[in-house]
């Protein structure tokens, strides 16, 4: 099943261009299983540039594997996934890190680097994988920083940080390496309640203003409707139904959608 | 019976000295060569092919399983008969930092293995160079911990350093020994080496506490 996707709605995206069919990620016929247990079966999906896509569906369902394969954190079973055209598992495995400096991703846990400070863990990649000057890098984090809201805690350590501060900060710190894709992994569901808020307008905020592809897993249904041109349902391994946000949430076709939207919303 | 004897004390002295410096410095150059290749060692069981780990765990558990006196004398009274061939001190300081730096390496791997997943994860999100993430993200978080058990293996390491008498090496035992052969004279000596010990090895296991309080939460 493949989704289908409106017209981006930046016209003349560069990205776009040199694409035919205007595809920035695809999957196809991705198979991953862990043991016995098929998580993504024969997946087909594709996302055009400056999209934001919103997986959804039961935990289990599959969706947070998908951006852990884009990630190359796992590897596919079968099938191939391109980024821009570009075989994101080739056989030369030191091409991989070429394709993946295009995909930044942030996590459930943070995983910011506890031994260095906030602005530490912004500029060590731009400056060991992009090349950038201290000076540029440094430069560049505060930006980030700034947009964040939290221009002056650049010298503090993650740990004295709130849970919301350091997802904040992680998302700096993916945003630092100028990535033209951006994995959101329930970004928001370690926080706590009143932390949620602070990290979704910064992410409403990236959606409205960059034009970084988005894929999104995450239960925020209201978030999902904000920023989502596309949403996939999800369920057992296979998207059972895809589609613009006001479609899905308030008119599905399929029942299983129907049920899951009613036990979350 | 034996009364003690002060002046055989100082008589021992000298001798005693210059076995403090052999023992200590078996004992710092021991050290230091059992950090160095147990992170070897610990990298190694992490290797991405089985043709580096499974050697890697061969040799370490060759090596820890085997008594160390074993290796002092292999090293000692064998290897020259291949034409490799080192001074007593030398060969013992290699023996037993070798032999610790199988122990070392499993303090290494555990600490390696306390890291999160997710920091791992993190470094690949930011195509981090594998070297990189082990100098600035794993290896800091992973000695973090681990310096109170490497200090504990220190402490163990200079109590095995009499094992090196066995091969002639002048240190604090040998030395004893060697007044005692002169002198006839074993109580002295013996008493001055253990107290020694005592002096070196509880002061550095009160440090090691208090720095397992500060680095390991």
């Amino acid at each position: 099943m493949s989704a289908d996707i409106t017209p981006p709605k930046t016209a003349g995206d560069p990205a776009a261009k040199h694409l035919p069919d205007g595809e920035l990620i695809r999957f196809d016929r991705v198979t991953k299983r862990f043991g016995k247990n098929t998580v993504l079966d024969n997946l087909c999906f594709s996302a055009r540039p400056g999209k934001h896509v919103t997986l959804i569906g039961p935990s289990g369902s599959g969706k947070t594997t998908i951006l852990r394969l884009l990630m190359t954190l796992v590897t596919p079973d079968e099938g191939t996934i391109t980024i821009d055209g570009e075989n994101l598992y080739p056989a030369d495995r030191r091409h991989v890190r070429e394709v993946r400096k295009n995909i930044g991703m942030v996590f459930q846990q943070f995983n910011l680097f506890p031994n260095m400070n906030v602005l530490r863990n912004i500029t060590e990649a731009p400056v060991r994988v992009l090349g950038l000057s201290r000076d540029e890098a440094e430069e560049r984090g505060r930006e980030l920083l700034d947009m964040v809201g939290l221009g002056d805690r650049c010298a503090a350590k993650p740990t004295q940080l709130s849970g919301g501060q350091q997802q904040r900060v992680a998302i700096a710190r993916a945003l630092a390496m100028r990535p033209r894709i951006l994995l959101l992994d329930e970004v928001t569901s370690a926080l706590d309640p009143e932390l949620v808020a602070g990290v979704l307008d910064v992410l409403r905020d990236i959606a409205h203003t960059t034009d970084i592809t988005m894929l999104c897993v995450t239960h925020e249904m209201n978030f999902a409707r904000d920023i989502s041109d596309d949403v996939l349902m999800f369920d057992s391994g296979k998207v059972i139904e895809s589609g613009p946000p006001e479609k899905i949430f308030t008119d599905p076709e399929q029942e299983r959608t129907r049920e899951f939207l009613s036990a979350v919303l | 019976m034996k009364t003690w004897d002060w002046s055989a004390v100082a008589d021992f002295m000298p001798r005693f000295l210059d076995g403090l410096l052999v023992t200590l410095q078996v004992l710092v150059l021991g050290s230091l060569l059992s950090f160095t290749l147990g992170l070897i060692w610990a990298i190694g069981f992490r290797a991405p092919t089985r043709f580096i780990r499974w050697p890697v765990h061969a040799v370490t558990e060759f090596i820890r399983n085997t008594p160390l006196l074993v290796q002092l004398f292999f090293f000692f009274f064998v290897l020259p008969e291949f034409g490799v061939q080192f001074s007593a001190l030398t060969t013992g300081t290699i023996a037993i930092g070798v032999h610790y730096s199988t122990y070392t390496a499993q303090v290494y791997r555990a600490g390696i293995e306390a890291v999160p997943p997710g920091q791992w994860e993190a470094a690949t999100a930011l195509s981090l160079p594998t070297g990189r993430t082990w100098t600035a993200v794993i290896l800091p978080q992973a000695i973090r911990r681990i310096v109170p058990a490497l200090g504990n293996y220190v402490i163990s390491m200079l109590k095995d350093t009499p094992l090196l008498a066995g091969i002639s090496v002048l240190e604090m035992l040998q030395q004893s020994r060697l007044e005692s052969a002169a002198t006839f004279q074993y109580t002295e000596p013996l008493t001055v080496v253990g107290v020694a010990f005592i002096l070196i090895a509880y002061p550095a296991s009160l440090l090691m506490r208090a720095l397992e309080r500060r680095l390991v939460r």
